[in-house]
């Protein structure tokens, strides 16, 4: 037993030297190296590569030549004219989405929970996880397909019913719609396996004996089931609000064209025309550092607001 | 658990147990409902599908049809030939391979020094990868870093480096080798082992589920990647299958009628056909993998996850 290491006996070893611990574990070390070097060189130099927000870069004086320019690039985007639109535009998406996308896979979750028949229920998630792992490219490539004014069966769908056929992509007041709609295709499905895996550990015998006691339908989804699910919900609402701007710019990107651009210019969409497409860098890593900002602030306030109210959080 | 499930079947074919009619009504509305969710989910992939394999008479003349009356396979041989699919699904592949291996490997070593509760430095490391879930560079910066700094621009690497680590799956594995039962560890340093024969003998052996459904995680999202590809890739002949799909559609359909006439004319393959097609093509590999993606993502690590 001598042999044994003392570090594995408890959590806090009775202090040993560094120097020693680093000697006996030095694999750990070894084995941590990619990783670090990983980190630092894709994750924290971008950070770092933030200090063009604060200068006015160009590609040819680099990050040490550029001059210096302090807060003046986030003044120019809160004071350029696209601003007020970008903010609606990305609020407004995200709302609907907290609106229609936050609680469809919670309702989609409790529906499948109702079902007895394990052989049904299977298959039916089996056949509502796949959107998921499909690429937006694709779901662009479906919705294009489905929804064109030419020859979209959607469209043609309307234009028996109604008379007449309705351009859905290219008009920006259906923008909205149609993105939380792609979203709510897409996505919903698979979000019920974080709430079912939360149901699965409820104790069964607590149904049976409410059951036994009388307890109807409603009274069981309102004293057993919602409650098991409170603290996955809280959870998935502190990170829903956290994303509150973060638009998916892929999908935003796909779906987006020059007759809805007014109701499909997001934060995202806005840094990648200025910053890549026009090669206004600084003031680009201006809006999404602000953009960044934001979102840390929101994701560590719904946690602070969730913690306080006695739920775990995340963090 | 057997007991109950005796149960249900017996009242699913006596009506044993005594349910009221308004929920039994309940029961059929639910049922019905989540049979409708589940195929408006694939009915598009049903109808580009059974679209892919008709002939340009049939799709103009009916609008919706789930096996075409004539069998045809010229969109894919026009789309084979012409539209650089096939070179796209290489590139696709070759990423998707190269870059699910990269990943497993940073991954793996990455969250094993960090599962042991005793490893020096484990909370600064860990505050240090839970900040990048918070924060991060962004956009913009990224892409000066990548492109001047490390000169990544039209690289494959461009798109396989910035994801080796995936903050959210390290932590998966990390809470997955937290679980393997210390005894075994103990036993081997008795042994004589050290921490690299450890992990390699003793570690990955036991984790080949949490390697798989990691794995199909990574290899699912470099192939669906299409927005770094967009930014970092200049040259065609490098674009993956997701740009070249994106191009195709794009064009046909801005494109429209005029030049639907015109392939008629010239007795091409249908326009719409081929647009199909090559939906199909790049959505293939995905449903192919499918019954292996459910398997392991489904199971035991979406649990752990929310443990964690």
């Amino acid at each position: 037993m001598s042999k044994k290491d003392p570090s594995l006996a408890k959590v806090k070893p009775k202090k040993m030297p560094f120097r020693i611990y680093f000697k006996r574990h030095k694999w750990l070390y070894f084995l941590l190296l990619p990783g670090l070097i990983y980190f630092i060189m894709f994750r924290y130099m971008p950070m770092g590569g933030l200090v063009i927000a604060f200068q006015e870069y160009s590609p040819f004086l680099g990050f040490k030549g550029s001059k210096f320019v302090g807060l003046d690039q986030f003044r120019k985007f809160f004071n350029t004219p696209d601003f007020p639109r970008l903010f609606k535009n990305t609020l407004g998406i995200s709302l609907l989405q907290l609106l229609f996308f936050f609680p469809a896979p919670i309702i989609l979750s409790l529906l499948l929970n109702e079902v007895r028949h394990q052989g049904y229920k299977r298959t039916v998630q089996t056949f509502i996880y796949i959107p998921h792992f499909i690429s937006w490219v694709i779901v662009a490539s479906l919705t294009y397909q489905l929804f064109n004014v030419s020859d979209g069966i959607i469209n043609q769908i309307i234009a028996s019913v109604s008379g007449h056929k309705v351009d859905i992509l290219s008009r920006s007041d259906m923008f909205w719609g149609l993105i939380v709609g792609q979203v709510v295709w897409k996505e919903t499905g698979y979000g019920t396996i974080i709430f079912l895996a939360a149901l699965s550990g409820v104790d069964q015998e607590m149904y049976e004996a409410a059951r036994i006691d009388g307890a109807n339908r409603w009274q069981l989804l309102w004293y057993i089931t919602l409650p098991a699910l409170k603290g996955v919900i809280v959870m998935m609402l502190i990170l829903r609000v956290g994303g509150l701007l973060n638009t998916g710019y892929e999908q935003i990107f796909l779906m987006r064209n020059d007759l809805n651009v007014s109701a499909a210019d997001v934060f995202d969409t806005y840094i990648y025309t200025r910053g890549i497409v026009n090669g206004r860098y600084s003031f680009s890593a201006a809006a999404g550092m602000f953009k960044s900002l934001i979102g840390m602030i929101m994701v560590l306030s719904a946690n602070w607001v969730a913690k306080k109210a006695g739920e775990t959080g995340i963090y | 658990m057997a007991s109950t499930a005796k149960i249900k079947t017996g009242r699913h074919r006596k009506g044993v147990i005594k349910r009221s009619t308004g929920d039994k009504v309940a029961d059929v509305i639910i049922y019905v409902f989540l049979a409708l969710v589940a195929i408006s989910t694939v009915l598009p992939f049903i109808y580009v599908i059974a679209g892919s394999f008709a002939t340009e008479k049939e799709l103009t003349e009916k609008a919706f049809f789930i096996i075409p009356e004539v069998w045809s396979l010229n969109a894919y041989k026009y789309a084979i030939k012409t539209a650089n699919i096939m070179r796209g699904l290489r590139n696709s592949l070759i990423i998707t391979i190269l870059g699910t291996f990269l990943c497993m490997v940073f991954s793996l070593t990455f969250a094993y020094p960090l599962s042991k509760p005793h490893f020096r430095g484990r909370n600064f490391f860990l505050n240090m990868v839970i900040f990048t879930m918070l924060f991060g560079g962004g956009m913009i910066p990224s892409f000066i870093v990548f492109t001047r700094l490390y000169k990544l621009y039209d690289s494959w690497w461009a798109l396989i480096l910035p994801g080796l680590i995936s903050p959210f799956n390290m932590i998966i594995i990390k809470n997955f080798f937290q679980d393997v039962p210390r005894e075994l560890e103990e036993a081997a340093y008795v042994d004589g082992a050290n921490d690299l024969h450890i992990f390699s003998k003793i570690y990955l052996p036991l984790s080949k589920p949490v390697i798989a459904s990691i794995s199909l995680f990574y290899a699912v999202g470099y192939w669906n990647g299409y927005f770094n590809a967009m930014i970092y890739l200049k040259t065609a002949e490098k674009f993956t299958i997701q740009v070249q799909l994106r191009s195709i559609i794009l064009l046909t359909s801005s494109i429209d009628e005029t030049i639907m006439d015109f392939y008629d004319l010239n007795g091409a393959p249908p326009d719409k056909a081929v647009k199909m097609a090559c939906t199909v093509i790049a959505t293939l590999p995905i449903l192919i993998a499918y019954p292996f993606i459910q398997k392991y993502f489904t199971k035991g690590v979406m649990v752990g996850a929310v443990k964690g």
